[in-house]
Parts: structure tokens; C-alpha cells; sequence
């Protein structure tokens, strides 16, 4: 796999916020293999940390594993959303195996929102209310849809997106990783733009700061991305941190095709 | 828990924790918070509060209820807020709950709803339902007093002329910055924004946030960093102070609150 490190900047920020005592959000990211992962957990005591780390290592560990010695030539988008979803699953196995092993991790689950840049394209899959934006020429795009009763109420006309802003059940996912035997992960691929700016968010931020603000940091502070995520966990913690708040950008440098074989090289001077 | 600030002409009066559900503001002596005062009416407004919310609606008064200098029917507080009802003035103050432990805290965390046990979680249907999973939910966290039921008819109720969040620091007093040097000179910049972006993109550029503490400016990109008061600032955000001087990209600017 030719490493995307030149061509990705990330960064990451966590922060318990300014009511919970700990931070149930696991992130990890890397930028060799193009990789994003970021979980909210859920359940009592501790296990909320437990399962969104178990889904953020284990992700993490195998996508490594599975991306080691591969060429980019021989990777489409397909294949990254096969990837995503294996290891999904494989998440939710191992999360839902320790649930039912250990009373005290009992019911507990995580939310996901996994993605994986490649030949110009990033493939994003995610389960639960965690979510993936992309900043394109100054406008701020939410691209994955909650699997929550809200987003429902909303698709089905019950409310409108003002009325969900103040509404009581936020905190109700429809989908959530380690909960039951099998889960669905909701995959997409996306073409990748230089430039492209890509935040990965648990709700702890886009519950606290409204998309207009989200927006207004991520175009004006791209060129420091470092002071860009901070400001991001700021402005949360300023309007109540009531949750732990992740967030992970990922700036797209230039672009990054796949490299192409020789054969292609001498089609492409017949054309 | 939350509680109302209440003041007459800036001078603080007392304060009023919201303890109870229905709490009502009024003339008349049966009310929670009786104000004797002929622009308020018998019965003027209450304030009903539901765990971690508190909702206030005007009970027909007469001369109206504001809020944040808007006229309200039903309203959703949100912290510093300002109602005022005739002269008087009652800020809604939510105090940070002491961290890990309370049912108010584990209401709000994160939930698993099952549509059907045994299956799994909620496949999404093809067409939006035209109403959520009726079926029971099953909480999924641990400690949880109250079954956390969906309302799904209950959620519309919200009332719609709910005014937007306004960030906390929209309760900052208004602040500009005025170019001292430079082609501008003389024009002013008003920092509206929660973030205004100052400088030449590539050469220096510097950001001042408008938080509830007050104004920060910090460094964003570029070899040198702006000058405050005559002295470089480093990487760290900086509060600005009334009448401090900026100097960034060759430009002098003064930073005041505008009053």
C-alpha cells in the first residue's frame, strides 16, 4: 500500500466535556493507510469505554493488517467498503461476545463511523448517531444520515430539523455496534476532491455547535488544522460540553491516484 | 440545578431555584414569584421544568413576556437566557451538574432502541415510517431510573417558535476593531462572529473568537505572530482587553467593546 501520510493531514482531539466525568469516545487515525475511526460508547460504569475501544483497536489493528502489502492498483471502492464492513462486523462480534461474558459489560454498545481514503475516493461506513462532514469550497456537507429515532422523525416529516434541535430524544440510536448478534453498517464511497476538508464528529460536537459554526471554523482555521480541532471542542465545551465531543480532520492535500501500470501508461499515449 | 436571577435596574433582587415543576410568575400573591407590580399581570407566566429542561410560557398576560428582548408565547430556556416581564429582568442560569452520578445524567446518555427483541437493531425500512418503532425500547446503559420511553408524539410539541440556540457567547457586549494603519485606516471591522479571521492567507493570519470569558485573539498561520501591545504573542490564545493594539500583516488595529 503506497503510504497517503504526504497526502493526508490529520488530526485528532478528545475531551470529556463539562458534565461527564469520563470520556467514553475512542479515536484512532492513520494517516499511512488512510484511516479514520472514531466510536461513542454506551453502557454503565465503565463499559462505554470498553466497547468503543474495543471497536476503534479492533478496527484499527485489522484494516492495518488487511491494507500491509496491498498496491493501491488493486484497490477500488468496492473493496474498501467490503473492508469496512468485515471489520464492523468483526467489531461487533467481539463486542458483543464480552457483553454477554461479563455481567458487568452487560448491554453495552457503541456507535461507529469508520473511514478509508484511496485512489482519489474515500469510503465511509458508520452505525449509529457519530458522524462524517466534508468541507468543499467553503460549504459544510453532513454525508452520513443518524441511525436515530430523531432522523427518523425527521425523514418521516413528524418534525422539522429546527424542532429536533430542541428536542428530548437525541440520545436514542436505532443502531449501534455490539448490541445484537449482527448489525448493518451503512457504507458509501465518495470521489475526493484536493482541498476537501473531512470532519468525523461523536454528538458531544454537533449537538453543542450548530453546523453554521462548524463550518465557520473549519474554513476559516484549514490552513491550522490543529488550532481548527481545538476551537471545534471550544465551542462546545463554551455552549455546555453536556458530552464527551471527538472530532478528526482530515485535509486532502492534492490528489492521489491510483498508480497506473504500465500497460495503462501506453493506452493512455494511444488515446 | 437551574435557577432565575432575579434583577430591577441591573441591582440583583434574589434568586429563585427551579425546585419544582410548575413554577408561576405573577401579580397575585399564590404565585411562586410574585412581582407587585401593575404592568405584570395576575397570573403573567410559568415555567414548567422536566429534568434537565425548563420551559416557559406566557399565560396570556397582558403586556407580554420577552425573552433575550423577544416577545414569546412558549420557549425552551437555554442558559443565560434574559426574560422580562415589565421592568423586571429574571436571567436562567443552568449550574453545571457535579459530574457521573444523578438520573439527570444518565437521561441523557446515548440508547439503543430495539425495534423487536431478538432481531437486530432496527433494520432501516426502505420508506421512512410514517411513525417511529412503536415497539418497546429497551435501554441499553446500565444505572437508568425512568424507562426511557420515545414520545414520539410529545417531540412536536417543542414549541415551534423555540428561538435558535444562541451560542453563549452572543451574551458578550459587542466589540470592533479599528484599522489604525494602512489603506483602511479609519474603517471598522464589528467582530459579529463567534470567529473572524484577520490577516493576509498565506503571509499572516490570525483568528479572534468571541467565547462567554470574553475576546481571544490567536496566531493561525505564518512565520511571525501578531503583536499585542507592542509584544509578539506566542501560540497561545491571548484575551483582549479594551483599547489593546494589534499590529498584524504591517496593519495597527485597535480592538474596544463597543457599548
Amino acid at each position: 500500500m503506497t503510504s497517503l501520510s504526504s497526502v493526508l493531514e490529520i488530526v485528532t482531539a478528545t475531551h470529556p466535556g463539562m458534565v461527564r466525568s469520563h470520556n467514553e469516545d475512542s479515536i484512532a487515525a492513520d494517516a499511512e493507510i488512510g484511516l479514520a475511526v472514531l466510536a461513542d460508547g454506551m453502557g454503565g460504569y465503565n463499559a462505554g469505554e470498553v466497547a468503543s475501544g474495543i471497536a476503534v483497536e479492533l478496527i484499527r489493528t485489522e484494516m492495518k493488517k488487511s491494507l500491509a502489502g496491498r498496491k493501491t492498483e488493486e484497490f477500488d471502492g468496492n473493496e474498501a467498503e467490503r473492508l469496512i464492513e468485515d471489520h464492523a462486523t468483526k467489531a461487533n462480534n467481539a463486542i458483543y461476545q464480552a457483553s454477554q461474558s461479563q455481567p458487568q459489560y452487560s448491554g453495552m454498545g457503541t456507535t461507529l463511523v469508520v473511514a478509508l481514503w484511496h485512489d482519489n475516493q474515500m469510503s465511509v461506513g458508520h452505525i449509529g448517531d457519530s458522524r462524517l462532514y466534508r468541507l468543499r469550497d467553503g460549504a459544510l456537507e453532513q454525508i452520513t444520515r443518524d441511525h436515530s429515532l430523531l432522523q427518523e422523525q425527521i425523514d418521516s416529516g413528524m418534525i422539522t430539523k429546527e424542532q429536533a434541535r430542541h428536542s428530548q430524544n437525541k440520545n436514542l440510536v436505532t443502531r449501534a455496534v455490539g448490541i445484537d448478534p449482527e448489525v448493518e453498517t451503512e457504507v458509501h464511497t465518495y470521489a475526493v476532491q484536493p482541498g476537501d476538508v473531512y470532519l468525523l464528529c461523536s454528538d458531544g460536537l454537533s449537538d453543542m455547535v450548530t453546523d453554521e459554526d462548524v463550518q465557520l471554523t473549519l474554513g476559516s482555521l484549514a490552513s491550522n488544522l490543529p488550532l481548527a480541532a481545538e476551537q471545534l471542542v471550544q465551542l462546545a465545551n463554551d455552549n455546555g460540553g453536556r458530552d464527551n465531543i471527538s472530532v478528526i480532520l482530515v485535509r486532502v492535500a492534492r490528489v492521489y491516484p491510483a498508480r497506473a501500470g504500465v500497460l495503462d501508461k501506453v493506452k493512455a499515449w494511444f488515446k | 440545578m437551574a435557577k432565575l436571577i432575579l434583577s430591577l435596574e441591573g441591582s440583583v433582587i434574589r434568586e429563585i431555584l427551579l425546585d419544582k415543576e410548575r413554577i408561576t410568575i405573577g401579580r397575585r400573591p399564590q404565585n411562586d414569584i410574585q412581582i407587585e407590580n401593575l404592568a405584570v399581570s395576575g397570573e403573567h407566566a410559568c415555567i414548567v421544568t422536566i429534568l434537565n429542561d425548563s420551559f416557559l410560557e406566557d399565560l396570556g398576560s397582558t403586556n407580554g413576556t420577552l425573552v433575550n428582548g423577544n416577545s414569546i408565547k412558549k420557549h425552551i430556556l437555554q442558559n443565560s437566557d434574559v426574560i422580562e416581564i415589565g421592568k423586571y429582568k429574571m436571567k436562567y442560569v443552568v449550574e453545571v451538574a457535579a459530574a457521573g452520578h444523578g438520573t439527570q445524567d444518565d437521561f441523557e446518555r446515548t440508547m439503543v432502541m430495539k425495534s423487536q427483541p431478538g432481531k437486530p437493531a432496527a433494520p432501516r425500512p426502505a420508506a421512512p415510517p410514517a411513525s417511529p418503532p412503536a415497539t418497546a425500547s429497551r435501554p441499553a446503559t446500565g444505572p437508568l431510573t425512568t424507562p426511557p420511553t420515545p414520545q414520539p408524539a410529545a417531540a412536536p410539541a417543542a414549541p415551534a417558535a423555540a428561538a435558535p440556540r444562541p451560542a453563549a457567547a452572543d451574551t458578550q457586549p459587542l466589540a470592533a476593531l479599528q484599522l489604525l494603519t494602512g489603506p483602511n485606516a479609519g474603517k471598522e471591522i464589528e467582530l459579529v462572529k463567534n470567529l473572524t479571521t484577520l490577516g493576509k492567507p498565506g503571509l499572516q493570519v490570525a483568528v479572534i473568537t468571541r467565547r462567554p470569558q470574553g475576546y481571544f485573539i490567536t496566531h493561525v498561520e505564518g512565520a511571525s505572530f501578531p503583536v499585542l501591545n507592542g509584544k509578539a504573542i506566542d501560540a497561545q490564545a491571548r484575551q483582549l482587553n479594551d483599547h489593546d493594539v494589534i499590529e498584524l500583516a504591517g496593519v495597527k488595529m485597535e480592538f474596544f467593546l463597543k457599548r
